[in-house]
């Protein structure tokens, strides 16, 4: 495209943006640069990759198998304890779901045109981990082959489900939240899945992405209905991503057991996931960016706000780590004070401070901008963030059982090796997953970039909207 | 009658008809956004209804240039919605309190406030999947035949290349003056599309 005349000068420099897209890229470039990594051969390097989390995802099957074949017995629960890892694996998993549904509804209402280029790759992160997450309520029910059970589904038992449990709840809502992210997903991809069908060269990958780009000619009839339909899934997201984790928080906050029976578990529940969320989208994708080439489209300035996000959000679970010990003082009821001095000096404390340094106080060197803008320093950071998320949940949910009204059945848990192996064969599924998407799935929005571009704004040839044309066209019309 | 209506719904769909001669319509390649724009507005200035612009990306002021409404998605994500809380309501309800009630600690069969999460999430989930598939219903999607393929350059519009087609069952179609409109406008290319129903053309 030749960008001869434009109008976005005379600013003070102190008062412009940074580009959303570095480097001068024309459309067609951002085509080219995301489309060709699904089009050109598969590197040895994918295939080294994807050998690894296949491995991992073997061992996830392998301990699933074994599960069923023996019972929870293999896991490291007792009696208090009886929700361990699957439950803290679950709401972990959910949680990194939920940037992706931020970045692509949240941060789309409030107009933050950045999200353009990580909305794809952190909305199929979403997808993935949602997955991940809805294995471990399924496989923990003890008795699989009734796990159907959750469903409302007509039977000869003439049973149905109890809609008054927060546990059911979390069924619909997990679910609900992983079909609308799938379809919200695919509606994003019909346009690039149309720029790869009309740049497809065989026959048979022609035919494929014909199937799934529904016949997209990019037409403004369409666009029309497209954006309204966009727009109002976004609008629709954005409550539905906050209920979700509410609705897991519900899991324990309407039990009552000291330390989970609070009001304050939705919206830190909330904050915490969506920074956990962050801090994996962060992770993969500073490898993915510099791996694709991709460092102009996924510039440092993106990362730099998903920090200040990470900032923002860890500080937030922060205060509600504090407010949590200062209501249990203030309630005055001895069993959450107890609760609450056990979890930091108990025998816990350990998994309590790693929680804390990892979520409160390492997060705050996100304040100065040197370390913000910093690669090395944000991938570790990033890890570190996971890390704390995990461990918040195994506080959460292992020292408030641990020490239940009872002293006589107060007990130490520790989880198994299948525990452990189930949990990190988990993340094979979700590398597995995500290595498929960066190999066949135009991993940014091409049509969304495109869109942010100054190009593509019609202000920007000096007509359109009121104006009249100004210029002669250039070129001499011709006629086949 | 009939036959208009279902004509003038197609159109809104971009689907378009052709003539005796198979002539689909005339498509114009213009150079960017805002040459596309300004076409439009020519287009339709002129009195043209039926005619539709491609672009790689939605471009801000097209809907004003085209003379197009709002769209009606809406009403397909409200419908979706209430049919959704509604599902949520009925089957809470008569599975609890009518078919299989069952005593948990003594609270009542039905009330609406243990059921107010699930109703929540079956309305966002039927609204959400009303307000897609209504778009692509109003989009007359999926439609993997369009004649509009049959043009090599066509291939661009998913690109960087931006396409007015004007359809030639509009009442003021005509190849040489739609074709001397769409040149004045500054159209880099003009050609005429036809739609004879052949079979892809192997790559």
């Amino acid at each position: 495209m030749s960008t001869d005349t434009g109008t976005a000068s005379g600013t003070h420099p102190a008062l412009q943006e940074e580009p959303l897209v570095a480097g001068n890229l024309s459309f067609h470039d951002i085509t080219e640069l995301v489309s060709r990594h699904t089009e050109k051969r598969t590197p040895l390097a994918w295939f080294g990759a994807f050998a690894i989390a296949n491995i991992l995802l073997l061992t996830l099957l392998v301990c699933i198998a074994y599960l069923f074949w023996n019972g929870t017995g293999v896991w490291g629960l007792n009696n208090p304890v009886g929700w361990g890892y699957a439950i803290v694996n679950f709401v972990f998993w959910v949680g990194i779901g939920h940037a992706g549904t931020l970045i692509s509804a949240i941060l789309f209402l409030f107009r933050q045109q950045w999200r353009t280029a990580i909305n794809r790759s952190a909305e199929a992160m979403t997808l993935f981990a949602v997955m991940c997450a809805l294995i471990f309520p399924g496989i923990h029910v003890g008795r699989v082959w009734a796990a159907y059970w959750m469903l409302p589904i007509p039977n000869q038992m003439e049973m149905w489900p109890q809609f008054k449990s927060p546990l059911l709840w979390d069924v619909f809502a997990v679910s609900v939240y992983f079909t609308v992210s799938l379809v919200f997903w695919y509606v994003g991809l019909v346009p690039d899945l149309a720029t790869l069908r009309d740049r497809a060269t065989k026959k048979l990958r022609r035919r494929v992405l014909g199937f799934f780009s529904m016949g997209w000619t990019g037409a403004n009839r369409h666009w029309r209905n497209y954006e309204k339909a966009y727009l109002l899934l976004a609008a629709l997201a954005t409550p539905l991503v906050l209920s979700v984790h509410s609705v897991v928080s519900f899991d324990f906050a309407v039990s009552i057991v000291p330390g989970w029976h609070t009001t304050i578990f939705p919206p830190y529940f909330v904050a915490g996931a969506i920074f956990s969320g962050f801090a994996m989208v962060v992770t993969l994708l500073v490898i993915a960016r510099k791996v694709y080439g991709i460092e102009d489209i996924i510039t440092i300035s993106h990362l730099e706000k998903m920090n200040i996000i990470i900032l923002l959000t860890g500080t937030m679970v922060g205060f509600a780590y504090i407010t949590e010990f200062f209501i249990a003082w203030y309630s005055g009821v001895q069993y959450e004070v107890f609760a609450f001095k056990n979890r930091a000096f108990g025998p816990y404390a350990w998994a309590y401070w790693t929680m804390m340094s990892c979520n409160l106080i390492f997060p705050q060197l996100f304040w100065i901008k040197r370390l913000r803008r910093s690669i090395p320093f944000m991938f570790v950071l990033s890890i570190l963030v996971n890390i704390g998320m995990w461990f918040e949940r195994f506080v959460i949910t292992v020292t408030s059982l641990h020490r239940d009204y009872l002293p006589s059945s107060w007990d130490y848990y520790t989880p198994t090796a299948i525990d452990v192996l189930t949990f990190v064969g988990s993340f094979g599924l979700f590398f597995t997953m995500f290595l498929l998407f960066l190999r066949f799935v135009p991993m940014v929005a091409i049509s969304e970039v495109k869109a942010v571009l100054p190009e593509a704004d019609p202000h920007f040839y000096g007509h359109g909207d009121g104006q009249t044309g100004a210029h002669p066209p250039t070129l001499t019309p011709t006629v086949d | 009658m009939l036959k208009d209506l279902a004509e003038h719904v197609k159109a809104s769909m971009s689907i378009f008809g052709r003539d005796d001669t198979d002539l689909y319509g005339l498509l114009a390649e213009f150079k960017n956004p805002g040459e596309l724009v300004h076409a439009a507005e020519g287009v339709h200035t002129a009195g043209y209804r039926r005619f539709d612009t491609h672009s790689p990306f939605p471009i801000h002021g097209m809907d004003k240039a085209m003379g197009l409404g709002n769209s009606k998605v809406g009403v397909f994500a409200l419908g979706g919605g209430l049919t959704g809380l509604a599902t949520g309501y009925l089957l809470q309800w008569w599975t609890g309190a009518i078919d299989y009630p069952l005593n948990i600690s003594g609270k009542p069969a039905f009330a609406v406030e243990p059921s107010i999460p699930v109703m929540f999430e079956l309305t966002i989930l039927f609204a959400a999947l009303g307000a897609v598939v209504g778009m692509f219903a109003m989009n007359g999607l999926p439609r993997p035949y369009n004649p509009l393929f049959y043009s090599r350059r066509f291939a661009q519009a998913s690109d960087d290349a931006f396409f007015l087609h004007v359809a030639s069952n509009d009442k003021y179609f005509d190849v040489e003056q739609t074709g001397d409109l769409l040149r004045s406008l500054g159209a880099v290319h003009v050609e005429p599309i036809f739609d004879r129903e052949e079979a892809d053309e192997d790559l």
